[in-house]
């Protein structure tokens, strides 16, 4: 019988290795490897023809002086639509996560429901969706001119606000799940003792929502920001050539100019920037929260 | 704290009564932020309704963005357009294909990591993680250098690898929030009553974490047939259903781009509605 339990105990101790050593190699090669080959080109020189070029390893840090004096104004226009988006999202996200969490009652699961049911439907087409409702002769842009809340370009499509827009309507879903998770945690007995000790609903929501709604903002803030300050399809679709963002570059540099060093570059001092947020998110709160 | 409530509720007692002014102000309150949580959900469907009626739209030009009027000729006729066919049909099988491989690996990751503790599990964690947080016009680029570093012609099996690569870590998260909290004893309980380590797993793991499985294999499905970011990347001339549809911004939308979202949504609300019905007959008959 002793034997058998030390088997036991001794396979147990390798098995969660051997469990995820499968997915460990799939992704050591196909998400680790990758990044290798992506510095290694950051760090090539280009030669040979515009169509076929060669890459040579040379160390060449001029890839980055050169992306970032070339591509200064997108990749800080990306930065500041990402954030902007972020905002408008948690400000969009939170009323209606706080009603679903505390109000809802009995149709929490069904207004859970129709929060997800718009993204069943292809991210590209809901984008497309978008620029028909914001076009210049539909109805948005008449009744924002006749209330004379236009921006001073006279329309919506192809301003920032309109790749704003789409950045927070694409995303906002990552928002809306988060802060619900952690607002649904609250012990609406909290809320209670906070009224009855004569706090105001403004103090109450500073004082004891926000606080332990704030692992959900968080998280929210971190996944709303990251794929937008990565996309190229909203600016793409409604935006114009001058709400060019990061992402648009990348593409355009790797799959249609293929000036391959200057865009593993970009791409690379993306990553370096959201992961270095990432891992001080993941000390600080660990990685629940995120999904 | 409690010397304090009742100090409270004694100043509460003195204190003169204005319940209705209170009562009508809270409402108020109540009744902006159920307004403001409306209009989000409005705006959440907003494009849906548009790309709905646009299914009935009958498009004087090649694209279908301004209303002309209204008919059941792309209803009537879905599959007009085989390109726009065959690349659903594509999207379905590199999402099938992939999920069932990513399904495996992740699930695996997710079981050890609940089960027990053991030296690097959460570095293991912190890893999975980073698939996720990774921005896709990155993760695609990288991948695009390494396929090309290998020589490897972009299609069918670099998409398909794109996309496991992006599906494991979701589907380890998600099978992994499902399971958290189970009683993992009772496996042992199995082995000691003398089944061997597969039949455990067949029999008592896998019908605990089956749910779990189930709705990450929905989630990773999903993102795989939506993927357009990485798969523009690794694609080459392979055109799956986002890659037709963008093809067509550039070129020409006909309204069965519509037609085809449309239908998806609605059998998606239908198996939604099924999988509930089931689940609720299921717990409470």
């Amino acid at each position: 019988m002793a034997e058998v339990a030390a088997s036991s105990r001794q396979r147990s101790k390798i098995a969660p290795y051997l469990m995820v050593l499968p997915a460990l190699v799939y992704l050591g090669v196909f998400f680790v490897v990758p990044f290798f080959t992506l510095a290694r080109t950051s760090l090539s020189e280009t030669s040979g023809s515009v169509f076929l070029p060669t890459l040579t390893f040379a160390w060449d840090f001029g890839n980055y002086t050169q992306a970032f004096s070339e591509y200064r104004e997108p990749i800080l226009r990306s930065f500041g639509y990402a954030f902007v988006a972020t905002v408008l999202c948690l400000l969009m996200a939170f009323p209606l996560a706080y009603v679903i969490a505390f109000k809802a009652g009995r149709y929490k699961n069904l207004i859970l429901g129709l929060v997800i049911l718009p993204f069943f439907v292809t991210f590209l087409i809901r984008t497309l969706a978008w620029k028909t409702i914001l076009a210049d002769e539909g109805w948005v842009v008449s009744a924002l001119g006749t209330v004379g809340l236009l921006p001073e370009e006279g329309r919506l499509l192809s301003t920032s606000w309109a790749v704003i827009g789409g950045l927070t309507y694409n995303w906002i879903i990552f928002m809306i799940l988060p802060l619900y998770v952690s607002l649904e945690k609250i012990d609406p007995r909290l809320l209670e003792a906070s009224k009855d000790l004569y706090s105001s609903a403004t103090r109450s929501f500073r004082k004891v929502i926000l606080p332990l709604a704030m692992p959900g903002v968080l998280a929210g803030s971190m996944l709303v920001f990251i794929p937008s300050v990565g996309d190229f399809i909203n600016a793409d679709y409604l935006g114009s050539t001058q709400t060019t963002m990061i992402g648009n570059v990348i593409q355009k540099q790797f799959l249609v100019v293929k000036d391959y060093p200057a865009a593993a570059a970009l791409s690379l001092v993306l990553m370096l920037i959201i992961l270095g947020g990432v891992l001080l998110y993941t000390r600080a709160l660990g990685t629940e929260d995120l999904v | 704290m409690t010397t304090q409530a009742g100090a409270a509720v004694a100043t509460a007692a003195a204190q003169p009564p204005h319940p209705k002014k209170v009562r009508a102000r809270r409402n108020w309150g109540d009744g902006v932020l159920r307004l403001v949580a409306g209009l989000v959900l409005l705006f959440l469907f907003l494009p849906i309704f548009v790309i709905i009626l646009f299914s009935f739209n009958k498009p004087l030009g090649k694209f279908n963005y301004a209303w002309q009027g209204f008919t059941f000729e792309n209803w009537a006729d879905p599959f007009k357009y085989p390109a726009l066919t065959d690349a659903l049909l594509l999207s379905l099988n590199v999402a099938a294909v992939s999920t069932a491989i990513a399904l495996v690996l992740g699930t695996l990751v997710a079981i050890a990591l609940v089960r027990q503790r053991w030296r690097g599990h959460r570095a293991v964690d912190t890893f999975l993680i980073l698939p996720l947080t990774a921005p896709e016009v990155v993760i695609g680029a990288a991948l695009l250098t390494l396929f090309l570093d290998f020589g490897w012609a972009a299609g069918y099996t670099t998409i398909l690898i794109a996309h496991i690569a992006f599906e494991v870590s979701f589907i380890a998260m998600t099978v992994r929030a499902r399971v958290r909290g189970f009683d993992w004893t009772l496996e042992d309980a199995s082995l000691d009553l003398g089944a061997g380590p597969a039949r455990t797993f067949f029999r008592v793991t896998l019908p605990l974490i089956v749910p779990g499985i189930v709705a990450a294999a929905m989630l990773s499905f999903a993102l795989s047939l939506d993927d357009f970011i990485i798969t523009y990347f690794v694609s080459g001339s392979t055109v799956t259903y986002p890659l037709y549809v963008n093809a067509a911004v550039k070129a020409a939308v006909p309204p069965q781009i519509n037609v085809l979202a449309t239908a998806i949504l609605g059998v998606s609300l239908l198996l939604l509605a099924v999988g509930t019905l089931w689940r609720r007959k299921r717990f409470e008959g």
